[in-house]
């Protein structure tokens, strides 16, 4: 939930070393000392391989076996090549599964990253008590956790009793009187959009709001000594002051969104009739759910690829932008 | 550059409607867990708890093994935090304060764990997991709750360590400590306040984590609080009450966590987070 931080090596490191090197240790000394980094790294990076490493390998070995509930129940293992990979990938529902991931993640992206900014300018441009009390508002959607989150939703657009159905009723939608929100494919992803959209922006609202407030007031002054007017000095201050974080959060939120499996398991389990699965929620269903399990790491895999893809491809954003700051 | 009235109205009209927007679902899971039932299941909404009850805090806390399964999200969380602190600390001061050969790449490295897919991984953890046979068992949650939270951990507190002053330490070492003692009486006390708020962090990701315990543990006796409320409704038969009641238990400890740390997290971009 937080901006990768990366502090280029400054200062003190260098004089660490002179200090080091001029003591004279004697050279044993000398030898461990250069082996104690990767003692105390040891830990960290042995837990992260088993943990972490040992089940992506795993995962890339199942998927080329034959695993149903039959291989499960009497531990077979049946390697049948890149069957797995050939049936999801000439069928035709891992298409239709990632297609709508990608419109699913840009959708809400877009409207994360758009509003986000909004509000984030609309902070910046509030009395102090009002700023308050908006941050206030923002920081409770923020810490919801996701259940919770998810729990309240249903509730709000309950079939019954809900509290958004009313409240369309009132404005004339005479028609939305027990509307079943989770009863068809574009309202669930509706609700799932409107849940992920509010759970999101205050991250993007608050850290832009944070980095507005460290562009030099000189720069406005100029803009406006120069005639330029609100939506100029707009474009020619703070957007190009605010690029890099929205670039690197853009891609931030792409990665959060597409693997959202808990907001969008939780809410209907990706249905009705399977209609709202996107690529996690596949996987999980095909696999554990319907016992395909082989079928499953085989598009757990691909899933895997093209989020380390994303993933890389951000960190080269970040990185970069270190180095040119 | 004076504003209009208009100019200066329009922030404050959409700050109130967006102030709404964002609090009433928050506020909407308070107010229905204090209702009676009556005021829940009616045609026009009851918009205050007039006569609030604990009836459904009742339902909520008395349902079948919940206080078990409190203890099972302690457990494995607090564990998890504790383990990742402890091996997140001799990790960031190596990359904090030393210097050696692959320093980059084991920060690079750790950065790509952190934004690891564990949601995608859960079919390949069952699997690692049924063959150690430890399927509904909290140890493989706590180990790999502690992984996830690991990157983030050690990357943040190499921050913290790297913002301690070389200086101080150097001259602990100078008053006849050694490296060790150096750390642990100098430079830990000062990252008190930095593991606070990283290890709050690091709770609040392995209580909310839902998809792996969901695939490992179908015994209802160990399970955690997620799993819990995600299926609250089912059980309890559209109980909207007790659901936004055992909603609220749930979100409450993180909700006054985020409070005490948003400050810090702020506070911590402003200094050049996001930047570097």
């Amino acid at each position: 939930m937080t901006v990768q931080t990366e502090r280029p090596p400054s200062g003190p490191m260098k004089v660490h070393r002179r200090t080091n090197g001029g003591h004279g240790k004697p050279p044993e000394s000398r030898r461990a000392g250069a082996l104690l980094p990767y003692l105390l790294l040891l830990p960290a990076v042995a837990v992260t391989l088993v943990f972490l490493g040992y089940p992506l390998i795993n995962n890339g070995i199942l998927s080329f076996q034959n695993l149903n509930m039959r291989q499960l129940i009497q531990h077979l293992t049946e390697w049948n090549g890149i069957d797995n990979y050939k049936e999801i990938l000439t069928g035709s529902d891992f298409w239709r599964v990632t297609g709508r991931s990608i419109a699913f993640t840009a959708a809400n992206v877009v409207l994360i990253m758009l509003l986000g900014t909004l509000v984030g300018l609309l902070l910046a441009r509030l009395g102090k008590r009002m700023r308050v009390a908006l941050l206030i508002g923002l920081v409770l959607a923020w810490a919801m956790p996701v259940v919770a989150s998810t729990t309240v939703y249903q509730w709000l657009f309950a079939q019954r009793f809900g509290v958004v159905n009313w409240v369309l009723v009132q404005f004339g939608f005479e028609n939305m009187a027990e509307y079943n929100w989770l009863g068809g494919q574009m309202s669930t992803f509706f609700v799932v959009t409107l849940l992920i959209v509010w759970q999101s922006i205050p991250f993007v609202a608050i850290n832009l709001y944070a980095a507005t407030t460290t562009i030099p007031k000189e720069l406005y002054e100029a803009a406006s000594l120069d005639g330029a007017g609100a939506w100029k000095s707009f474009t020619s201050v703070t957007l190009p002051f605010m690029r890099p974080f929205l670039y690197a959060t853009t891609f931030l939120e792409i990665i959060w969104v597409f693997k959202a499996f808990v907001q969008v398991y939780t809410i209907n389990a990706g249905g009705p009739d399977r209609l709202t699965e996107i690529l996690p929620v596949y996987a999980y269903i095909e696999g554990i759910g319907n016992q395909h399990y082989g079928m499953g790491s085989a598009i757990a895999m691909l899933t895997i690829v093209l989020m380390l893809a994303l993933t890389a491809y951000y960190l080269r954003i970040v990185l970069k932008q270190e180095e040119d700051a | 550059m004076k504003r209009s009235i208009a100019g200066r109205l329009w922030p404050n009209i959409t700050a109130v409607l967006l102030i709404i927007g964002f609090i009433f679902p928050v506020y909407w899971m308070f107010a229905t867990s204090f209702k009676k039932t009556p005021d829940i299941v009616s045609d026009t909404p009851v918009w205050f708890p007039t006569s609030p009850t604990f009836e459904h805090f009742e339902t909520a806390l008395n349902a079948d093994n919940f206080w078990t399964l409190v203890r099972n999200s302690l457990t494995v969380t607090i564990l998890a935090v504790v383990f990742s602190l402890i091996i997140s600390l001799a990790a960031s001061f190596a990359l904090a304060r030393m210097r050696f050969k692959g320093r980059r790449g084991f920060i690079v490295g750790f950065m790509m764990a952190q934004m690891a897919p564990w949601e995608v991984m859960v079919i390949a953890i069952y699997f690692i997991v049924r063959d150690a046979d430890m399927l509904n068992s909290l140890i493989p949650l706590t180990l790999f709750y502690m992984v996830m939270v690991l990157p983030f951990t050690l990357l943040t507190l190499r921050g913290f360590v790297a913002a301690v002053p070389k200086e101080l330490e150097e001259s602990a070492m100078v008053d006849g400590c050694t490296r060790r003692q150096a750390f642990l009486k100098v430079i830990l006390p000062l990252l008190a306040p930095g593991l606070m708020s990283t290890s709050m962090f690091g709770f609040i990701t392995a209580w909310n984590e839902f998809p792996m315990v969901l695939v490992l543990n179908k015994d209802a006796e160990f399970q955690t609080l997620p799993l819990w409320l995600s299926s609250f409704r089912s059980t309890f038969g559209d109980d909207w009450g007790a659901t936004m009641a055992a909603s609220t238990i749930f979100a409450i400890p993180i909700l006054l966590l985020f409070v005490f740390l948003q400050r810090k997290a702020v506070s911590g971009l402003t200094d050049g987070a996001v930047k570097g």
